[in-house]
């Protein structure tokens, strides 16, 4: 069974008296430790689609079955669970919380997720290690290059293990050195048995994934 | 530990962007308080003195004075003066066992007494022993009041009241002096602790002339009692005791027990639970008005409430994302609103613990002025106070924090 399962899947905007049709009739599935770019042009519903799947929005209709579970069936609580757990993920413009140091950063979900002390310690800390960031666990994001940044917001992302990890234009505020390097430690985690699912402006990024989504006007299309 | 620490930086970063209206608002929370305190503290300090007073004269008693006859009973017409007599008191007690204590007295206005030179004349009242109990008549260091050996062999003692004493000796030791009393001389025995009194029959007892009952009877001649007092075991007993008394008395006399007007009673617990109640509507008015004050700085923390929620919108978000519930980011701001409430709180205690310290140090003369002037807090004064400082910071608190808690994070997460 895939992972991720969209069928006939909309979503409408209303915002006063114009309404947006950002997605029409979407079938996607993803199966697991599938890497997977969204691309297309702005405002064609690639951040609606994402957001969807990482349960911070509910569909206007059609279904999306996440690990087997139908999600409009889920309750609050239940949902923010599964952001903790199964879902990581990664922003633009990294949404570090300012006041907090680059561990605080990491452990936050670690503390959303009701883990202990301890074992919160030892965790953070290997996770700023594999981004290759122990020595600035003290510094706050302003203390950071923007690659920096982003590397603690992966390290947040991985804190709970989470099955899937959505990145929405990771790289859009990165030079292409740091954004090589943030792609080349999604690739690792790729061969590590993540699934991920990217989007992306950069042809050169995408064209070294797997897996194109082509998203145009809300629609699934073959070529843009 | 470490959410409470979030917390502290939360709270510091959003003073720090909010500097100037959180200053004021906890200004505003801390006179809220501080008005509340000193509100409830003068009420409380109100009540303490007018109960004082109130029970100078005795408390948990009835007393009762014999009267006429209103309704003819047997035979016999109406318009009858009742007379009861010394042991009419013991017949009582024996009678009623929800009686505990009885006492009763001769009295007399315009009785000489004399020391010296010194010449007044004064109300002169023959007791039993139980008023020193029932109606504190209570001696001053060094002094005693009258006791049953006294009654018993009429001895010629007099227990002064601390007014009298005052005007008779000019500061001179009473007890052990000789007085005259109509011209017989008396041994003084005691004088009487100084008290406030409010209620009172026959003056206060700061200017009496006390003296055993039995005494009393031989120098004046007196067999019938002008004044007879009992205290039930418990208060709540009273109308029964009361009915009791009536029905005892009654049918000694033969006049009709439901014949009010045969013996007259002033019941003081009746007129002191009136007075109890009139006392805690006062305060609760206080109360209310001070909470009102504090209602209004409640308003100025939710209004606080409301734009660091809408400051923290994106952060919201991203809280939701990493797998936030929502009631963590309800107490997240239910705790922030609680923390500016117990800082201002927390200065209104101490602002409002300085103020009344120096209000009672100040001499106070005037009598009215004497039940205003002597606020006190109390333990229940600083836990309502507390609870309702609580419960408006909580509102304020709660309130925007649900907003928070309903945010769509999708929608948070675009937000600039
Ligand atoms: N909360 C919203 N309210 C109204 N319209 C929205 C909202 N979110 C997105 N849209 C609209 O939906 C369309 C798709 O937006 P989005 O998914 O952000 O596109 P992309 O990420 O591909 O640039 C756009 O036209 C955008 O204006
Ligand atoms: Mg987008």
């Amino acid at each position: 069974m895939p992972l991720i399962q969209m069928q006939e899947l909309n979503k409408k905007y209303n915002s006063g008296k114009v309404s947006v049709e950002a997605l029409k009739d979407i079938n996607v599935d993803v199966e697991e430790n599938e890497f997977i770019a969204i691309v297309g042009p702005s405002g064609s519903g690639k951040s609606t689609l994402m957001n969807i799947m990482g349960c911070l929005d509910a569909p206007s209709s059609g279904d999306y079955i996440l690990d087997g579970a139908k999600v409009s069936d889920l309750k609050p609580n239940r949902l923010a669970d599964i952001r903790n757990r199964k879902i990581g993920f990664v922003f633009q413009n990294f949404n570090l919380l300012p006041y907090a140091s680059a561990y605080e950063n990491v452990e936050l979900p670690l503390i959303f997720g009701g883990i202990g002390p301890k074992r919160r310690k030892s965790r953070v800390m290997e996770l700023l290690d594999r981004v290759g960031l122990a020595d600035r666990a003290e510094h706050k994001p302003t203390e950071l290059s923007g690659g920096e940044m982003q590397r603690v917001a992966i390290a947040r992302a991985l804190a709970n293990n989470p099955a899937i990890i959505l990145a929405d234009e990771p790289t859009g505020n990165l030079d292409s050195v740091a954004g090589g390097s943030i792609m080349e430690i999604f690739h690792e985690l790729h061969r590590d048995g993540a699934t991920l699912i990217v989007i992306t402006h950069d042809r050169q990024i995408a064209n070294n994934i797997p897996r194109v989504i082509k998203l145009k006007d809300g629609l699934v299309v073959d070529s843009l | 530990m470490r959410h409470l620490w979030y917390l502290l930086r939360l709270f510091i970063s959003d003073f720090n962007k909010q500097r100037k209206k959180i200053t004021l608002t906890i200004m505003a929370i801390a006179w809220g308080t501080v008005s509340i305190i000193m509100l409830l503290s003068f009420g409380e300090g109100l009540k303490r003195q007018l109960e004082a007073g109130n029970t100078a004269m005795g408390k948990g008693i009835v007393i009762v004075w014999p009267g006429q006859t209103s309704k003819s009973y047997k035979g016999l017409p109406h318009g009858r003066r009742i007379w009861m007599k010394p042991e009419d008191m013991s017949l009582i007690k024996q009678r009623i066992p929800a009686i505990e204590e009885v006492g009763g007295e001769f009295s007399r206005w315009g009785v000489d007494i004399r020391y010296g030179e010194e010449l007044m004349g004064r109300h002169c009242t023959g007791v039993t022993p139980s008023y020193e109990n029932l109606r504190y008549h209570i001696p001053m260091q060094g002094g005693r009041f009258i006791n049953q050996k006294d009654l018993d062999e009429k001895r010629r003692v007099a227990f002064l009241g601390n007014e009298t004493a005052e005007k008779l000796f000019k500061g001179e030791e009473a007890v052990g002096k000789l007085v005259y009393i109509n011209r017989v001389p008396f041994t003084v025995i005691g004088v009487m602790i100084p008290k406030e009194q409010t209620n009172m029959y026959s003056g206060p007892d700061n200017e009496k002339v006390v003296i055993p009952m039995t005494t009393f009877g031989t120098i004046f001649g007196d067999v019938y009692l002008d004044v007879f007092i009992f205290k039930p075991k418990v208060s709540e007993d009273v109308e029964f005791a009361k009915r009791e008394v009536y029905r005892v008395m009654g049918s000694k006399y033969k006049f009709d027990p439901n014949d009010e007007r045969a013996l007259h009673m002033w019941d003081t617990i009746e007129t002191q639970q009136i007075m109890t109640n009139v006392l805690l509507g006062i305060q609760i008015f206080m109360g209310i008005i001070g909470g009102l004050t504090l209602l209004v700085a409640g308003v100025g923390v939710a209004n606080i409430m409301y734009v660091t929620v809408r400051r923290r919108t994106r952060e919201i978000g991203v809280k939701m994302a990493m797998g936030a519930k929502p009631r963590y980011i309800l107490w997240e701001f239910i705790l922030e609103a609680l923390m500016i409430g117990v800082s201002g709180g927390f200065v209104g205690f101490l602002i409002a613990g300085i103020i009344i310290r120096v209000i009672r140090q100040i001499p106070i003369e005037d009598e009215a002025l004497k039940f205003l002037g002597k606020p006190v807090v109390s333990v229940e004064i600083a836990v309502i106070t507390a609870i309702i400082l609580t419960i408006i910071a909580f509102l304020a608190g709660f309130f925007p924090s649900r907003r928070a808690a309903k945010i769509n994070p999708a929608e948070s997460l675009r937000y600039e």
